[in-house]
């Protein structure tokens, strides 16, 4: 009897409203940016991948047409020449960032002077957006203006350097200004890298008589494996999202030369008006992003696994 | 004798290992001027450009040092330059993206930080698969969504308006700020969180009390990676406004394009520095937590 007089008021005293709402305010908060993202990420691309399967073309329809928009956007010239270039650009894009990027984080990580100018001065194209970098690298491969007319008027009259008046290699301008701008990125993260490789093992490596080349082939670089995946990833994720760049460098010209998939989806579906072909193009492009990112998001939490695993 | 040999021998062998040491030095610094100028070129020519005669542009080339200084083509390029019929120059589109950037970089960072909170420190059943499901959004092209927004702006009334672009880019942004904020506080001891509920203190006390205060750094990383990526944006510019209400990049391109006759690099390039001056200050000023917003935004 006294025992649960006791208890009784202990285990459920009498809640007051104020409590009662506390505990659920952290649900109540959470519930707007929940209900946003979700109509965001789910239902808008459930609204895009209906529209590809309608025959919407200048306004939306709700009228279902099967893959005809996907068979269509497959047999179309263009297209092809859209991930023709994506394949290109992302492979050039990727290796040239990376390899500029870890070749300046090496030099900056020998314990240069000033490394914090170094630092910004490669970054700072990060800072800027790609329609200006785009605007501006426009004006620099102007065979009239830019740097060839610079070449010339140095004394190589016949130096010839106008890449993007030229459907074949104007692919190659928008990959040279991809590389300029985010080769700074790479090399932040490859810092970041090789500052968090254990000193001790370098040591070691120096120790028993391997060369400073020797070192980082054999030692340093194999640790920080894992940030050439990040780094990649990233990149391609970049590249299947390009965009903003060709707009402002080439505006997928000449012809449609540099055309990338971003592009042809804009213009089927605000040019055009294919609606239901454009609607195809995107998600030809989230399928490009998961086949990239579900993999790798596998492997990143099964690396995290078996780490805390072991450790 | 074999004393001295002894040291002279070590002196060729220290002066070869200096005069080694010399060169691998020069070829450092050679290797990061060379690329330094690389980056720099391009900054350097717009900025100069802004300053010459347009004259002079036409005269010596585009990549030149400037022999000429005025004002003149920042004035036109602020307030009277035409772009496709309207006098304005890029004034308006550069407080279009103000107006539109600074309400939803604050709107954004303070939802990622309360959503953040909730899904570090008030775990429930479920809040992980939640959250996960929010972090799609991170990784999802614009693209797929531009439909959807075109239908829902325009029932909203918000089509061609900076309100319409401040809801897109909250609502794109939530995802990324509650990523930051979430695994800034996940670093935050749950003891103090705990010692802070036996206390008697509630949601939102110990959000004000003890989550703020540590705030400041994911904050400033939240808010300059925010600002610089919405200022930066162009698709949705591009889609859901035009003309007047442009914000700065998509008038960027409109202006570029509306060139037929000889280009006026003078005042183009001065269009182009005031479109990316703000990120660019943003990025001086704060350039620590821009790297580590890179950096962490990347590794996560």
């Amino acid at each position: 009897m006294s025992t649960q007089d006791l208890t009784i008021p202990i285990t459920a005293p009498p809640r007051p409203w104020r409590d009662r709402i506390g505990t659920w305010a952290p649900i109540l908060v959470l519930a707007p940016s929940l209900a946003a993202s979700f109509v965001y990420v789910f239902l808008f691309t459930a609204w895009t991948l209906y529209l590809s399967v309608s025959n919407s073309s200048l306004l939306p329809s709700y009228d279902f047409a099967g893959l005809q928009n996907y068979v269509s956007l497959w047999s179309n010239r263009r297209w092809n020449i859209a991930y023709t270039n994506l394949f290109l650009f992302s492979g050039f894009y990727i290796v040239g960032s990376m390899a500029v990027g870890l070749l300046l984080a090496i030099l900056i990580d020998q314990r240069v002077r000033g490394e914090a100018v170094w630092r910004t001065i490669f970054l700072y194209p990060l800072a800027v957006s790609f329609i200006v970098t785009g605007t501006v690298w426009n004006w620099l491969y102007n065979p009239v203006d830019g740097i060839q007319a610079l070449v010339r008027s140095l004394g190589w009259s016949d130096f010839s350097f106008a890449l993007t008046a030229d459907r074949n290699y104007a692919i190659y301008a928008v990959i040279i200004t991809g590389v300029w701008q985010s080769s700074g990125f790479a090399m932040a993260l490859f810092l970041a890298g090789l500052r968090s490789v254990d000193p001790d093992l370098v040591k070691a490596a120096q120790i028993d008589g391997a060369s400073a080349f020797r070192t980082y082939r054999k030692v340093v670089l194999p640790t920080i494996a894992p940030i050439f995946l990040a780094v990649a990833v990233i990149q391609i994720q970049f590249a299947i999202k390009t965009f903003d760049l060709v707009a402002a460098l080439t505006r997928g010209g000449p012809g449609v030369s540099t055309t990338f998939p971003a592009i042809y989806v804009y213009d089927l579906m605000f040019q055009r008006g294919q609606i239901g072909e454009g609607a195809a193009a995107a998600v030809m492009m989230l399928a490009a992003l998961a086949v990239v990112l579900v993999p790798y998001s596998f492997w990143v939490v099964w690396r995290r696994r078996r780490e805390s695993g072991h450790g | 004798m074999a004393e001295q040999a002894a040291a002279l021998l070590f002196d060729a062998e220290a002066a070869a290992a200096s005069r080694r040491h010399f060169w691998t030095r020069f070829a450092i610094y050679g290797v990061l001027t060379f690329f330094a100028a690389i980056y720099l070129v391009p900054l350097l020519v717009v900025v100069f450009n802004s300053f010459r005669e347009q004259e002079e542009i036409a005269r010596n080339g585009l990549i030149s040092l400037p022999q000429t200084f005025r004002l003149d083509a920042w004035r036109d390029a602020w307030s009277s330059y035409c772009i496709a019929g309207t006098c304005e120059g890029m004034k308006r589109n550069f407080f279009n993206s103000l107006w539109m950037t600074i309400p939803a970089t604050i709107i954004s960072t303070l939802l990622g930080a309360i959503n953040g909170y909730v899904l570090s420190k008030w775990r429930f059943k479920g809040s992980e698969v939640l959250f996960t499901c929010m972090l799609l959004g991170v990784f999802m092209p614009g693209q797929i969504a531009l439909m959807p927004w075109a239908f829902v702006l325009g029932k909203l009334g918000l089509t061609n308006s900076t309100y319409g672009l401040i809801l897109v880019h909250v609502i794109q942004g939530i995802s990324f700020t509650t990523l930051f904020c979430r695994n800034y506080y996940l670093g935050i001891p749950d003891d103090l969180i705990k010692a802070a509920r036996i206390d008697g203190a509630g949601f939102w006390r110990i959000f004000r009390k003890i989550i703020l205060p540590l705030s400041p750094p994911i904050l400033i990383v939240t808010v300059i990676w925010q600002f610089t990526g919405i200022w930066n944006e162009y698709l949705f510019g591009v889609v859901f406004t035009s003309g007047q209400q442009q914000p700065i990049t998509a008038a960027l391109v409109a202006l570029t394009a509306s060139g037929t006759t000889a280009r006026a690099y003078d005042v183009m390039s001065a269009s182009v520095l005031i479109g990316a001056l703000p990120p660019l200050l943003i990025y001086l000023l704060g350039g620590k937590y821009f790297v580590r917003g890179l950096t962490q935004g990347a590794i996560k």
